[in-house]
C-alpha cells in the first residue's frame, strides 16, 4: 500500500483529527491560566468525583439486589453511601452551573460544553427520580403512585410508567447513568478542547 | 429506619418533616437549608482565597 493510500484511510483521517483538537497536552495538561486559581473552579471535579462515587456504591448495590441493601448493615451503609454521594453531586453541580452561568463560560465557542452540561442535568434529575421509585420500600411506593398521577396528566405515563418497577429500575440502573457518564465525558473533553473560558475583559481604567 | 450500634443520625429524623409556607410558596426546610448553603458555599467560593495564589492587584 501506498503512503497516499494509506493517508486516505479512515483510521489515519480520524487519528490527524484528534491528535489536532486534543493534543495530548491539551488533554492533560500540566499548568492552568493564573486565572483558574480560584475555589470556584473547583466544583466540576467535586461533580465528577461524585458521580464516580455514585456509580461505584450502585455498582455495590446491584451485586446482591434490595434484599441485601434493605436488611443487612453493611447493605444499609452502601445503600446510604449512594445517597449521600447523589446529594453532593447534586449540589457540586448546582454550585457548579451558578459559577459558570456567572462567568458567562459560554463564550468562545462553548455553548456545546454549557448544553452538554445542561442536558447531563436533566439527565441526573430523571435518573435521582427513578432512583426513588426504584427503592422497593413503602417511600417508593408512595412516590410512584403521586408521580403517576403527574406523568399521566402529560400523556407520558403510556410510555413512561412510573409503577413499572421492572422499567424504572432499568432506566436508573443503565440508561441513565450510561447518558450521565457519557454526557460528562463529552462535556469534559470539550472543556479540554477550548481551554478554560478567559475572565471577562478589564472594562475600568487601572492606574498604574 | 436502622436502629442498633452505630452513629445514628446527627439529628432525630424520626419525625414528620417541617415545612415553611408563604401563600402559594411552601418549602421544607431540610430543602431550605440546602439551598442557603449552595448560596453561601457558592459565596465562599468566589472570595475565599486559594491557596498558593499570588495577589496579582499587591502593587497597584
Ligand atoms: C455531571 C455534571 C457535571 C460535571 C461532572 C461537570 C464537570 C465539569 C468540569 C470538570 C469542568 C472543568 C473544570 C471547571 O471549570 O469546573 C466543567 C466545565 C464547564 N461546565 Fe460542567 N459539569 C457538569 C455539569 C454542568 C452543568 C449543569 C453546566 C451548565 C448548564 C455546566 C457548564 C460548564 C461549562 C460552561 C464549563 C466550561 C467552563 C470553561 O470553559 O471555562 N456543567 N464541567
Amino acid at each position: 500500500m501506498s503512503n497516499a493510500q494509506i493517508e486516505r484511510q479512515w483510521t489515519s483521517r480520524l487519528r490527524h483529527r484528534v491528535v489536532e483538537k486534543l493534543p495530548p497536552e491539551k488533554l492533560l495538561p500540566d499548568t492552568q491560566p493564573a486565572y483558574v486559581a480560584s475555589w470556584i473552579y473547583v466544583f466540576g471535579v467535586t461533580t465528577m468525583a461524585a458521580l464516580g462515587i455514585v456509580i461505584l456504591t450502585g455498582t455495590i448495590l446491584a451485586l446482591d439486589g434490595p434484599q441485601w441493601w434493605h436488611s443487612s448493615s453493611l447493605g444499609h451503609f452502601i445503600n446510604s453511601m449512594h445517597l449521600w454521594s447523589v446529594e453532593i453531586f447534586f449540589f457540586a453541580m448546582v454550585v457548579h452551573l451558578w459559577g459558570k452561568f456567572s462567568m458567562a463560560a459560554w463564550r468562545g465557542g462553548r455553548s456545546m460544553t454549557w448544553v452538554t452540561g445542561g442536558v447531563t442535568f436533566l439527565a441526573s434529575i430523571l435518573a435521582g427520580f427513578t432512583g426513588y421509585v426504584s427503592q422497593t420500600n413503602f417511600d417508593s411506593q408512595w412516590i410512584s403512585t403521586q408521580a403517576k398521577d403527574g406523568i399521566n396528566a402529560t400523556g407520558g405515563g403510556a410510555f413512561f410508567n412510573v409503577l413499572n418497577l421492572g422499567q424504572m429500575l432499568m432506566w436508573h440502573i443503565v440508561l441513565l447513568p450510561l447518558a450521565a457518564v457519557v454526557l460528562t465525558g463529552l462535556h469534559v473533553i470539550m472543556v479540554r478542547v477550548k481551554g478554560v473560558v478567559p475572565p471577562f475583559e478589564e472594562t475600568t481604567e487601572v492606574s498604574a | 429506619m436502622a436502629q442498633g450500634w452505630g452513629l445514628g443520625a446527627l439529628f432525630n429524623l424520626d419525625h414528620y418533616g417541617h415545612y415553611i409556607q408563604w401563600h402559594v410558596i411552601q418549602i421544607s426546610v431540610a430543602n431550605l437549608v440546602v439551598i442557603i448553603l449552595m448560596v453561601a458555599t457558592f459565596i465562599a467560593a468566589l472570595f475565599a482565597p486559594f491557596p498558593g495564589r499570588r495577589n496579582r492587584k499587591g502593587s497597584k
